[in-house]
């Protein structure tokens, strides 16, 4: 905490450069500490990005237009942070925080610069219950008591940034309390005391690092994509990326994880994308019902949302604040998911940034750092034992948006490096029509599937076997192709069509439960693997496009409905009809 | 009033600058040159030194002319008083008529609240089935015209003005051809559209600065307009110009080039003016149609490449025609489910066909034997490309429906085309009647 007695320090503005100004200080100034520029009756926000001699050098987050020289700027020792408590659910911040909602109330249409309002409301009351008494001793990040948010329960935490073991001296007895409110009073070892409120600050690029330590992921999270959770799973704590040419789908995927996924929270970070798509999720997401928790899907979300005409500096930011609300949550003991779209827009605000402060330019005028920077970023997720051995998670997933749909350019390889699991979107398959857009033959992921592993890998054979199928027919012909051959074509393109296309119009496709997916998973490896009689191809065709037509109807049937059942007897008929037993075949 | 400062120290490309006090950024300032005035903004302070682009391009300026400072960052007029009107790149008048100062306007504006928006649901009705039907233009859409030199964008974007049901009209050319520039006027003055339209003109031989007001300028004004409630359609032609002029001006800043010469910032500079599009919560809307020559017809080149990660969609004109493959109204399911409930079957089964028929074409090309149905998709995808892809056709979207039903009638049997029992019992019949 800084001292609130000691006088502002306060510099003067000596450069100007696009959102770069550079300022005087004295006596000293502190790396990252956000300041603010004095104009007129306006303050704009500054992060002090480089010190150079008696010069601090900031990036602005807002438009710069009119500025002077000379004009005053404050600093203000704090690094840039987030306000963390009760109220973020089902809210709508740009990447400074700013509720964009209340903006709008109070400046209308346009995002007016240099009004920055509180992310939470400081009056709104809460129901605390307390879960320590008087003498109890805890560590930064334990629990003090709780309030009901939304859907879940709110846990009230010793400030992340104490040190040491704290004895609690006072604690607030049950009852209904504002931000402003004190609830407990905590003493350390030397005898500081320390206030805790309903809500805490801490500084976005730092990890909050309160817990016992952090594990291996290993639970899958279910996304309810077949192609993903069945082939190339997420892990809960894990990290994923989502590289694809535009039109591949991207936004659409992401969207359908925000729906989908099982994660208790889920943080959106639209950074640098298109507003309309915002739009989109903040006007459907409170209609749409949550299966699990039968709740509004927006009671479980946090939008940050910094789009491509807002500020550039704020872009850069936007994607910490999320991370810094997405570790809040896991605090908690709860799984949250983290989506990213773009991460490329965050890169390249990055660059101009570097540009601007006239670095040395790295590949495609990238900064040096680019590398570390989303290395640190993705580092930020994981499985965490908490101090009362409940665990929770971060998992993060990026969409990259490649330059010319190009995966060798910097900000894709640099993310490949460090994540556990590519989803590589291809413009062929978006073109085809064949969606998840995602490709199977280049795509991987480090994680295990929920589905058996010797199941999994014959599932990607096919679809290998199936394509060197297809390069090889492109040269001898569909006529020069055995049949054996062929029928491994249909196999994997039946694979395709009926398991990793889902349908996102279809309210029982689009989304698969875990339970649904091995069962059918299973079902059709016995289909891979089975032995079929066919005299010639046009009939092995035929064979697989009815096959294909009744697991059409079959996805789209609920799980464990009587059409559901109905449909697998009907499918189960037709492949008597063509399967070769193991005892002929052993006669063959 | 103003204090006039005299003592240019550089001159660099066509930035210059002087030493001077007090001055903002962004500032606009007028400097007097033998040639005559122009405008000039600043782009950078450093102490004492301030930087100017100047507008009409630095050649002839000397050491000795005069800066005036302005006070203020570049405005517009703007409202009714505009309309009929030709300006060039600065605002001011290219036709007879007198400069204008009401209501002015600072370009470049802040951005719009997203919480303030609203899901675009309103389709435009262009009268062009491919884009009607196929791929509906929605109010609020910023959608580029993808397309290479030779193609006839222009006209396209001309036709596509005077046929949309919109309010008001805002054509910014940039590094337009004179004869482009007379093909709008005239196709716009033929159909009685100029007294709702506003043109904003660069031509090819104008200074490269004024190329990059002309976006910031047209969207300014439009964006009054569509806070009065009006419908705006704004055309751009031809965004690659624009993004060429940023990148020879950011280079002779000395500005390190990311990918083919073009700055680091291309994404955002384009964003931000694309991003103008809206429909306002309880107010009017603004709609882009823009034109972006691809170089050597390269999708992946830095500009068409940037364009596609920010528009919603593309129509991509090639062969004097909008390809069905390449072209996409991402919009398009917002508003296709509301017109005719025949509207997205026969979108989607029309265009699965004539996936076939190129199919087709290609084995034929290849000399492979063609059968039956190889012959009926032969037929099918000749009328569709006679009837429906040319671009002189002009009929509404039921029209165009019915003659989709028509066409499929002629060309094949209910079962072949995949449509749904209860859709061909409805229509079929009726068309083939």
């Amino acid at each position: 905490m800084p001292d609130k007695m000691a006088p502002k320090r306060k510099g003067r503005i000596i450069k100007i450069s696009g959102n770069m100004v550079s300022a005087s200080f004295a006596p000293f100034a502190v790396q990252n500490e956000v300041a603010y520029i004095l104009h007129g009756d306006e303050r704009l926000k500054a992060e002090v990005i480089r010190i150079r001699g008696n010069s601090a050098e900031m990036q602005v987050f807002e438009n710069t237009s009119g500025l002077k020289v000379g004009e005053e700027v404050e600093f203000s020792e704090e690094l840039l942070s987030v306000e963390l408590g009760p109220g973020l659910l089902g809210q709508i911040f740009d990447g400074l925080q700013n509720p964009l909602p209340l903006l709008a109330e109070k400046c209308g249409y346009f995002l007016k610069r240099g009004v920055y309002l509180k992310a939470l409301s400081d009056e709104k009351e809460w129901d605390f219950t307390p879960l320590v008494k008087t003498g109890d001793k805890l560590r930064p990040g334990e629990r003090v008591g709780f309030v009901p948010e939304k859907i879940l329960r709110h846990y009230i935490m010793a400030p992340f940034g104490l040190r040491g073991i704290q004895e609690v001296i006072n604690i607030a007895g049950g009852g209904r309390y504002n931000l402003r409110h004190p609830v407990a009073r905590l003493r350390d070892e030397e005898g500081r005391e320390a206030e805790v409120f309903l809500a805490q600050a801490w500084p976005v690029k730092i990890p909050i690092s309160t817990y016992l330590e952090k594990l291996m992921p290993s639970q899958p999270l279910v996304t309810k994509m077949r192609l993903i959770d069945s082939l190339f799973p997420v892990a809960r704590g894990g990290t994923y990326c989502i590289p694809g040419p535009f039109g591949s789908g991207k936004t659409v995927l992401q969207q359908l994880t925000s729906r989908h996924a099982e994660a208790d929270v889920v943080i959106i970070a639209a950074c640098g994308e298109r507003a309309g798509e915002v739009v989109e999720t903040l006007k459907t997401f409170p209609d749409l019902i949550d299966p699990r928790t039968h709740k509004p899907l927006m009671e479980r979300t946090v939008i940050i949302c910094n789009t491509s005409s807002m500020p550039v500096a704020a872009r850069e930011s936007s994607v910490y604040t999320a991370v810094t609300i997405a570790e809040y949550y896991r605090q908690m003991g709860l799984n949250v998911l983290l989506l990213a779209d773009s991460t490329s827009r965050w890169a390249q605000a990055m660059r101009e940034m570097s540009g601007r402060l006239e670095e040395i330019p790295g590949e495609e005028a990238f900064p040096a750092y680019l590398e570390s920077r989303i290395a640190s970023f993705y580092e930020r997720a994981g499985v965490v034992r908490l101090y009362d051995g409940s665990m929770g998670s971060v998992t993060i997933g990026g969409a990259v948006s490649p330059a010319g749909g190009n995966f060798e350019e910097p900000v894709t390889q640099a993310t490949l490096k460090v994540v556990g699991a590519f989803h590589g979107l291809s413009r062929e398959r978006s073109d085809a029509r064949r969606y998840p857009a995602i490709d199977p033959l280049i795509s991987w992921s480090k994680y295990r599937s929920f589905i058996d592993e010797k199941e999994e890998e014959r599932g990607h054979e096919a679809l290998r076997k199936a394509n060197e199928v297809v390069q090889m027919m492109k040269v001898v012909g569909e006529e020069g192709t055995s049949l054996a051959d062929y029928v491994d074509y249909l196999k994997g393109e039946f694979f395709d069509f009926v398991y990793l296309q889902q349908d996102a119009f279809d309210p029982v496709d689009e989304a698969t439960s875990a339970e649904r997916q091995a069962y059918v998973f299973n079902f059709i490896y016995n289909i891979l693997n089975a032995a079929f009689f066919f005299a010639h191809k046009e009939e092995a065709l035929r064979f697989f496009q009815q096959l294909r037509q009744l697991f059409r109807g079959w996805n789209s049937s609920p799980w464990q409905s009587a059409e559901f059942a109905r449909t697998e007897e009907e499918i189960r008929g037709l492949l008597q009809t063509k399967s070769v037993s193991k005892k002929e075949r052993a006669n063959v | 009033m103003y204090k006039v400062y005299t003592h240019i120290v550089s001159i660099a490309g066509d930035v210059i600058t002087v030493e001077a006090e007090g001055i903002g950024y962004s500032e606009i300032a007028h400097v007097a040159t033998r040639r005559g005035t122009s405008l000039a903004q600043v782009i950078r302070i450093d102490g004492k030194k301030v930087s100017l682009e100047v507008f009409a391009g630095s050649k002839g300026v000397s050491t000795g002319d005069r800066v005036r400072f302005l006070g203020h960052a570049m405005r517009i007029a703007s409202g009714d008083n505009l309309l009929g009107r030709i300006f060039n790149g600065s605002g001011s008048p290219l036709d007879k008529g007198p400069e204008l100062w009401d209501n002015p306007v600072e370009i470049a504006g802040p951005p719009v609240n997203p919480a303030k928006r609203i899901i675009p649901a309103k389709m435009i009705r262009t009268g062009i089935p491919m884009i009607d039907v196929f791929n509906s233009l929605v109010e609020s859409q910023k959608l580029p015209i993808f397309s290479i030199a030779g193609e006839p964008y222009n006209e396209l974007l001309a036709r596509i003005a005077i046929q949309a049901e919109v309010d008001i009209i805002i054509l910014g050319g940039m590094g337009l051809k004179h004869d482009d520039y007379l093909l709008f006027r005239n196709t716009l003055e033929e159909y009685g559209a100029i007294s709702r339209s506003i043109f904003f003109i660069h031509t090819a031989s104008d200074p490269i600065v004024e190329c990059l007001l002309v976006p910031d300028i047209g969207l300014a004004v439009a964006e009054q307009f569509a806070l009065r409630g009006k419908r705006v359609l704004v055309l751009l032609s031809d965004m690659t110009n624009f993004c060429d002029a940023l990148k020879e001006v950011s280079i002779t800043m000395e500005q390190v080039p990311s990918n083919r010469g073009y700055p680091g910032d291309l994404y955002s500079q384009m964003a931000v003016r694309y991003e103008k599009a809206v429909d306002f919560e309880g107010a009017g809307s603004i709609t882009i149609l823009a034109v972006t020559t691809m170089p050597g017809d390269d999708v992946t080149h830095p500009v068409p490449d940037n364009t596609g990660y920010i528009t919603e969609g593309q129509f991509y004109l090639k062969g004097g025609s909008i390809e069905p493959f390449g072209s996409l109204s991402r919009l398009r399911q917002q508003v296709n489910g509301k017109t005719r409930d025949d509207h997205r079957t026969i979108m989607n089964t029309m265009i699965q066909l004539f996936a076939s028929y190129r199919e087709t074409r290609e084995k034929l090309a290849m000399g492979f034997q063609m059968s039956a149905w190889d012959k009926k998709l032969l037929h099918y995808g000749k009328i569709f490309e006679d009837k429906i892809m040319s671009l002189k056709v002009n009929i509404p979207l039921e029209k165009a429906l019915d003659l989709g039903w028509q066409i499929l009638a002629e060309s094949f049997l209910p079962e072949e085309t995949g449509i749904k029992k209860s859709m061909v019992e409805k229509y079929w019949a009726k068309s083939s009647r």
